[in-house]
C-alpha cells in the first residue's frame, strides 16, 4: 500500500518530535496520518495565490507595557513542582557526555 | 427551598439570596459538595474535588458579608473550572498523564476573576486530555457519562464542565474552546456556553494548547447566568498580550432586549447531511427569531467547508509547539533514562495518550521542512477565506444561526475513526478560526430526547448581541427541559 507519508518519515517526525514510538505505534501512526493528510489535500482545488495569511484572527493595537520591575513568582514555589532539584535549579540528567 | 433544591437555584438568584444572607455561602457550598460526592461517581465530571478549598471559601464570604462588605456578582455561587486552568495549590492535570501530581503556583487570570467576584471553587472538572477530543474519550482518567443518558458522550473536550452543569454539580462552570470545546458539550447536555472573541478573556493560566485559537468560555443553565459569568471573566490583563484593550459592557443588561428589526443570517445549505431532527430544530429557530420580529436573510459561507483540515493544521501546529514544554523537567513526569534526549522520549511516550501523539505528529509534520507551504502557510491562507465569508456575511446580517453539532450526543466508543470525530466539530471550527464569538443556545430535544443545540454567531466583540438574541430566544422557547436526575 503506497502511503503519502513513509515510516522513515514517520520516524523523523517522532524525532523531531521526542516522542519514542514504539514499532506497532508507528504502523498506526502511518495509516492515521496518511488518511487525515489525505483529506487535507483538499485545501489543493483553492487558488490562494495572492491572498496573504491569517496567523491572527483578531487584530487588536497592540500595546507596550510599562518597563516596570515586576514580582515574578517564588523560585522555590515553582521548583516544588519539578520532578527533581538541586542547588535551587532544576536537576537534569546529563547533557553532554565525557568525564 | 429545601438544602436538597439549592443545586437549582440560578446564578443570579444564587448571588442575590446569598448576598442578602437568606441563605449562607457555608449551606450552599455544602449542599452542592454532598451532591457531587452522591452522583458523580457515575457521571466522572470532577477530576478532583477541593471540598476544604471550597468550605474555607465560602466561609470567607459569609464573613465579608457579615462585616457589611459589598454584594459581589458571584456571592457563594460554586463553580467547577476546568482542569486546564491553573488553580494555585490545587491540582491541576489537563487530564493527563504527563501532569499528573502537578500542583501550580498561581492561579489563572479566569481564576483570579471568580475568586474576586465570590465565587466559590468546587473543584477541577474532566476534559478530554489537554482539550484534544470532542468526546471527553481522551481522558486520562475515564470519559464523562452524558447526564441526559450515560451511555452516551458528554462530548468534548468542555466534557466535565458541561455534564456538571447540566446536573447540577455545579451551578456554572468555566471551559476553555479552541475549536468548539464549550459549545459542542454545550449542546450535547443541553447548557448555554459561550466562546468569546479571541482576545475578549485573558490566557493567563489556560495550560496552551493553540494559541491563536484558545478562549475560555462560560457554561451555565441559562443566557443571563453565562452573561453574568462572562463579565466576570472578560477584559484586558497585562499578562496576556493578545487580551484586548477594550471596555467590558454589562451583557446582563441585553437580558430581556428585544430583537424587532435585527436581521438573522441563515447560511445556504448548511444543515445538509445533518440528523434529520438537527435540520428540524434549525427551521423551527429560524421561524422562532422570525416571529421574534427578526428578518431572515440568507448567507453564503463558501468557504466553511475547509475549516476542518484548516484547523487540524493550524491548531495541531501550534499544539505541537505549545506541548514541547512537556519534557520532564520542570513539573509533572519524569520517566528517568541515561542521558537527556531519551528521558525526553520516554517521558512523552509515557506520559501521553493516542490523540495528544497523534496532534503532535500531524502539528510537527505540518510545520517541518518541506511541508512548511504546502500545508501550513496554504492553511493559513484558507483561514483568511473564511474570514472574510464572515466579513462579507455580516454585511447582510447582524448574526447568524447554524446548528452547534450534526447531531445529538452519540454513544461513548462509537467513533473510532480520527477523522469522523473531527467531523463532530465541522460548524464549530469556523467561528474558531475567524475569532469571532460564537454561543450555543439550547434548543430542543430529539426524539430520543436527547438535547439539540443551535449556534449563534456575530463580528468580533458583539458578545452583547449573542446575550441579547439567545436570551430572546430562550425566553420564546418556554422552560427548557432539564437532565433527569436534576
Amino acid at each position: 500500500m503506497s502511503s503519502r507519508i513513509s515510516i522513515d518519515a514517520v520516524r523523523h517526525v517522532a524525532k523531531l518530535a521526542a516522542l519514542s514510538l514504539s514499532a506497532e505505534d508507528e504502523t498506526r501512526m502511518q495509516s492515521e496520518l496518511d488518511k487525515i493528510l489525505g483529506h487535507m489535500e483538499e485545501l489543493n482545488d483553492l487558488d490562494v495565490s495572492g491572498v496573504s495569511p491569517t496567523f491572527h484572527s483578531v487584530v487588536a493595537a497592540s500595546s507596550l507595557r510599562p518597563d516596570v520591575v515586576q514580582p515574578s513568582l517564588a523560585r522555590n514555589e515553582l521548583l516544588a513542582a519539578a520532578p527533581a532539584q538541586e542547588a535551587g535549579g532544576f536537576a537534569v540528567p546529563k547533557v553532554l557526555d565525557g568525564e | 427551598m429545601t438544602v436538597s433544591e439549592l443545586h437549582r437555584l440560578s446564578i443570579s438568584e444564587l448571588a442575590e439570596r446569598v448576598s442578602t444572607r437568606s441563605v449562607s455561602a457555608v449551606e450552599v457550598t455544602r449542599a452542592l459538595l454532598e451532591r457531587v460526592s452522591r452522583l458523580d461517581g457515575e457521571i466522572n465530571a470532577y477530576l478532583h474535588v477541593d471540598r476544604e478549598g471550597a468550605l474555607a471559601a465560602a466561609a470567607q464570604v459569609d464573613r465579608a458579608l457579615g462585616e457589611g462588605g459589598a454584594a459581589l456578582p458571584l456571592a457563594g455561587v460554586p463553580i467547577g473550572v476546568k482542569d486546564n486552568l491553573c488553580t494555585r495549590g490545587v491540582r491541576t492535570t489537563c487530564a493527563s498523564r504527563i501532569l499528573e501530581g502537578y500542583i501550580p503556583p498561581y492561579d489563572a487570570h479566569v481564576v483570579q476573576q471568580l475568586r474576586a467576584a465570590g465565587a466559590v471553587i468546587l473543584g477541577k472538572l474532566n476534559l478530554d486530555e489537554f482539550a484534544m477530543g470532542s468526546s471527553n474519550e481522551s481522558s486520562a482518567y475515564g470519559p464523562v457519562r452524558n447526564p441526559w443518558d450515560k451511555t452516551r458522550t458528554p462530548g468534548g473536550s468542555s466534557g466535565g464542565a458541561a455534564a456538571a452543569t447540566a446536573l447540577g454539580l455545579a451551578t456554572g462552570t468555566l471551559g476553555s474552546d479552541t475549536g468548539g470545546s464549550v459549545r459542542q458539550p454545550g449542546s450535547y447536555c443541553g447548557v448555554t456556553a459561550i466562546k468569546p472573541t479571541y482576545g475578549r478573556v485573558s490566557r493567563y493560566g489556560l495550560i496552551a494548547f493553540a494559541s491563536s485559537l484558545d478562549q475560555v468560555g462560560p457554561l451555565a443553565r441559562n443566557m443571563r447566568d453565562a452573561a453574568r459569568l462572562l463579565r466576570v471573566i472578560a477584559g484586558r490583563d497585562p499578562r496576556d498580550a493578545t487580551s484586548a484593550e477594550l471596555p467590558v459592557p454589562d451583557y446582563e443588561a441585553e437580558c430581556g432586549r428585544e430583537l424587532k428589526g435585527l436581521r438573522v443570517g441563515v447560511v445556504k445549505g448548511i444543515a445538509q447531511g445533518c440528523e434529520p431532527a438537527v435540520q428540524r430544530s434549525l427551521g423551527q429557530a429560524v421561524e422562532r427569531f422570525a416571529s421574534l420580529g427578526c428578518e431572515p436573510v440568507e448567507v453564503e459561507l463558501p468557504h466553511q467547508r475547509y475549516a476542518l483540515s484548516v484547523y487540524y493544521i493550524v491548531a495541531n501546529a501550534e499544539a505541537s509547539s505549545n506541548l514541547a514544554r512537556f519534557d520532564g523537567m520542570r513539573y509533572g513526569l519524569r520517566v528517568a533514562a541515561d542521558e537527556l534526549k531519551d528521558t525526553y522520549q520516554k517521558t512523552r511516550a509515557a506520559g501521553f495518550g493516542a490523540e495528544v501523539k497523534r496532534r503532535i505528529m500531524l502539528g510537527t509534520y505540518v510545520l517541518s521542512a518541506g511541508y512548511y507551504d504546502a500545508f501550513y502557510l496554504r492553511a493559513q491562507k484558507v483561514r483568511t477565506l473564511i474570514r472574510q465569508d464572515y466579513t462579507r456575511a455580516f454585511e447582510r446580517c447582524d448574526f447568524l444561526l447554524t446548528p452547534t453539532a450534526p447531531t445529538p450526543a452519540f454513544e461513548l466508543g462509537a467513533i473510532q475513526d480520527p477523522l469522523a470525530m473531527y467531523m463532530q466539530d465541522i460548524f464549530t471550527l469556523p467561528p474558531s478560526l475567524a475569532g469571532i464569538p460564537a454561543v450555543n443556545v439550547p434548543c430542543g430535544l430529539s426524539e430520543q430526547g436527547l438535547p439539540l443545540g443551535l449556534q449563534l454567531c456575530a463580528p468580533h466583540f458583539q458578545e452583547s448581541l449573542l446575550v441579547r438574541a439567545g436570551h430572546a430566544f430562550e425566553a420564546a422557547s418556554g422552560a427548557a427541559p432539564c437532565a433527569p436526575g436534576f
